[in-house]
């Protein structure tokens, strides 16, 4: 069989007009905003030796910060600001997706604008600018209609490195949410998809190459004063851009937006929100791999409409609380907290999703260790790994405290690699997810946590504030409150960690969907 | 006799604060209709005098007057436009055709297009360019001599009464450069032009100029027509002299007076 032959080829194409228009779209944006801000730079830093050394200096700053910090950066610069012109001048806009990809991308296209442009207008023969004036030009006019016109090959290859790297970053802006090229990798790293990790890197590559080259005819032609070559490339971009944005702008405006962070679970969750949404005759679409803070902001400022997060999790992290309450106790708490902030708490679905501490089940046993208590005597001699925002959670810090614990030595891990990391003995515990089906798979347990350090995480319904009052959406999300038990969630949550098609997030919301039925 | 044209009195321009002293103290009246060539070597400080005509650099010193006006009081912009200036080696833009140079004064100026256009063709055939082949050619598709011709057409497309040129037929070859001169004598004389010419190369200033002004380290040392010039004391000005006399003795001697080799 073909490896074409796999149906997740097809699903990937699926979603390529959405990806590839929003991507272009952002690139473009960014681009034309970087453009516009570095070649007036350039124009009047080029005669001012100060100037032209702090831009340079500041662009190519820029550079070295990676593109995902820089895009990280941008959105709660831009949530700052969001604020600070809600109450100043009373209107707010979205810190979420666009704008700060925009932003970041923009900023980060300048330095080969700034730098291109500079030396190509420093590269016009002396001889040329005085005879500009000698012939009666203005300073002005000798810019226009000499100096750019001269300079203009070598600020295209500016141009065309700038596209370039905007092509290539713009990937980097979907946990800040903004649609791109990055979907299908990040969804792919996250459920093990490597079609998609392949099909996206493929696209960005070829949309990057495809600009290259086009950008490159209107450089020959410019270069070799062939307005022919030039024109071709011209049009060749223009129609680009119109075939990758055409498809997204007929699409129709979908009304609902299901949130998802970043890890399996959320994946197969926000799709079967989308379909039950899709099958109340409700539009809805889903924003994948978004970071915890962004995706509650996001809801919070109405950019996402529903999406699930954990009890715990919001306790700990969003309302910095380190006292721990019984299930119900906290739910209703968290209900009360979040309706400060006009976000409803639609409901539970069933199971809880928490942090436990997990090894291989031979090892503990041999060790005689069954809770976290066990374990603390014996953690100077091991290592622990976790998700990239483990150790930075006040859940982590809490068992420290409660526990004494001290390892041997941390790791941060994509989630998907600990738990064969830990049961291959690479490592000797893991902070892992209680839902997540691996622990069954390769035959590892959760330590019991006696002293009640880590908060309950049930899995909760949010509904943005706009949402409060839609009863259309409470209707479409009613039958799954309540009825996904941990068994199911996490033989869901094992279905879709494999790595063939049944193992897609829609594939596994669907059997999920009809298995809940069967109850 | 009418008031000059052009006149310099007691002009001086240093560079660099004031270490480096290119023009000192020069007066120079050009009349109108003359043809004047400045002679000097390198770093005599002729470029620098005939670019304090056109405001291209700016006196510190004394006064230049163009057409009756002080240059200090007219915009140096329109002050250019109205003055027909020959760069070194052309100076042509690359990126614009032969017609596109030619025009650009005109252009600045406001002109109609298709007037410029006209103006375009007239001019190339006063500088012996054929129309239809060299109209839209770039400058790099043209000889050293046909963009140097195209720099004259350039030059005196607004139709200006002076000229102002910069060793303009320094970088061609003798037959090019032998054949250039003349027919930019004749244009000077059949447009009544005042042409004031930078070369370093007397024998050239003896053949084409009415009159010579010799410089050194920024001063003027003498001025006169040929005759009057051999009669200077001045040493350097009788060493410029001697070696266009001591090559046109042994040309004499060396070819034969008649017929083509």
């Amino acid at each position: 069989m073909s490896i074409f032959a796999d149906p997740r080829w097809a699903e990937a194409l699926g979603h390529l007009p959405d990806y590839l228009g929003s991507h272009v779209r952002v690139s473009v944006a960014a681009l034309a905003l970087g453009l516009l801000l570095s070649l007036p730079l350039a124009i009047i830093s080029r005669r001012q030796p100060v100037l032209r050394g702090a831009l340079l200096g500041l662009a190519s700053i820029v550079q070295t910060v990676p593109g995902l910090a820089l895009l990280a950066l941008f959105y709660p610069l831009l949530l700052a600001l969001a604020a600070l012109s809600l109450s100043w001048f009373g209107f707010g806009f979205s810190a979420f997706g666009f704008l700060p990809a925009v932003l970041a991308l923009a900023l980060y296209s300048m330095l080969p604008v700034l730098r291109n442009t500079i030396t190509g207008l420093q590269g016009v023969d002396a001889a040329i600018l005085e005879a500009a004036q000698g012939v009666g030009m203005t300073p002005r006019q000798s810019l226009f209609t000499v100096e750019l016109p001269l300079a203009l090959p070598v600020m295209m290859a500016g141009i065309r490195t700038a596209a370039v790297w905007v092509i290539g970053t713009a990937t980097l802006s979907t946990p800040i949410g903004q649609t791109s090229l990055g979907n299908y990798i990040f969804a792919g790293l996250q459920t093990q998809n490597w079609v998609f990790v392949l099909f996206g890197c493929l696209a960005a590559a070829v949309l990057a190459l495809a600009v290259d080259q086009l950008l490159a005819l209107i450089e020959s032609g410019l270069r070799n004063r062939s307005r022919l070559r030039a024109a071709l490339g011209g049009v060749g971009i223009a129609a680009l851009v119109v075939a990758t944005l055409v498809p997204t702008m007929m699409r129709a405006q979908t009304n609902y937006v299901v949130g998802a962070k970043t890890f399996t679970e959320q994946y197969v969750l926000s799709a079967l929100m989308a379909q039950r949404l899709k099958a109340a005759g409700l539009s809805a679409t889903t924003r994948e791999g978004l970071g915890s803070n962004v995706i509650f902001e996001a809801l919070a400022s109405n950019d996402i409409d529903v999406y699930i997060d954990y009890s715990g999790t919001l306790w700990a992290n969003q309302f910095h609380r380190t006292d721990i309450k019984p299930r119900q106790e906290l739910l209703a708490e968290l209900r009360t907290m979040l309706a400060r902030q006009n976000i409803t708490l639609s409901g539970e679905l069933g199971f809880e999703n928490a942090y436990a501490l997990v090894m291989p089940r031979r090892r503990a046993e041999q060790l005689g260790i069954r809770t976290i208590a066990d374990l603390a005597s014996r953690a100077a001699n091991m290592s622990i790994a976790g998700d990239y925002e483990f150790f930075s959670r006040p859940e982590w810090a809490a068992l420290r405290r409660a526990y004494g614990l001290s390892f041997r030595g941390q790791r941060q891990m994509q989630p998907d690699f600990m738990y064969a990391a830990v049961a291959s003995g690479e490592i000797d515990v893991i902070a892992g997810y209680t839902s997540d089906g691996l622990i069954a798979k390769y035959d590892l347990v959760a330590l019991g946590d006696p002293r009640h350090a880590i908060p309950p995480y049930d899995a909760i319904v949010l509904l943005a504030p706009k949402r409060a009052n839609d009863e259309a959406l409470r209707k479409a999300l009613a039958p799954l409150l309540g009825k996904i038990d941990i068994a199911t969630m996490r033989e869901a949550n094992l279905r879709a960690a494999g790595n063939d098609a049944a193992s897609s997030p829609d594939a596994v919301a669907q059997w999920l969907w009809e298995k809940l039925g069967k109850k | 006799m009418s008031p000059p044209l052009i006149a310099y009195a007691n002009v001086s321009k240093t560079f660099d604060g004031t270490r480096v002293i290119a023009v000192d103290d020069v007066s120079l009246d050009v009349a109108e209709g003359e043809f004047v060539a400045i002679v000097g070597g390198s770093g005599s400080g002729k470029t620098t005098l005939l670019r304090l005509a056109n405001r291209l650099i700016e006196a510190d010193a004394g006064s230049i007057t163009i057409e009756g006006d002080d240059v200090r009081s007219v915009d140096p912009i329109l002050l250019r436009r109205r003055i027909g200036y020959v760069f070194q080696s052309g100076g042509l833009f690359p990126h614009l055709t032969v017609a596109g140079n030619i025009g650009i004064t005109p252009k600045l100026l406001g002109t109609a297009p298709a007037e410029i256009s006209a103006r375009v063709d007239e001019l190339l055939d006063l500088v012996r360019l054929d129309r239809a082949p060299y109209r839209d050619r770039l400058p790099h598709e043209l000889s050293g001599g046909q963009r140097q011709r195209v720099g004259v057409a350039r030059a005196l497309a607004a139709r200006p009464r002076i000229v102002l040129m910069d060793e303009p037929f320094g970088a061609l070859d003798p037959l090019t450069r032998d054949a250039l001169g003349d027919d930019f004598r004749e244009l000077h004389g059949k447009l009544g032009l005042t042409t004031v010419m930078i070369t370093h190369d007397m024998t050239e200033a003896i053949l084409l100029a009415d009159r010579i002004a010799v410089m050194r380290g920024g001063k003027l040392l003498a001025q006169g027509t040929p005759a009057e010039l051999s009669e200077s004391g001045d040493a350097y000005v009788g060493e410029l002299l001697r070696t266009p006399r001591r090559q046109a003795e042994r040309l004499g001697a060396l070819l034969p007076r008649e017929g083509a080799a």
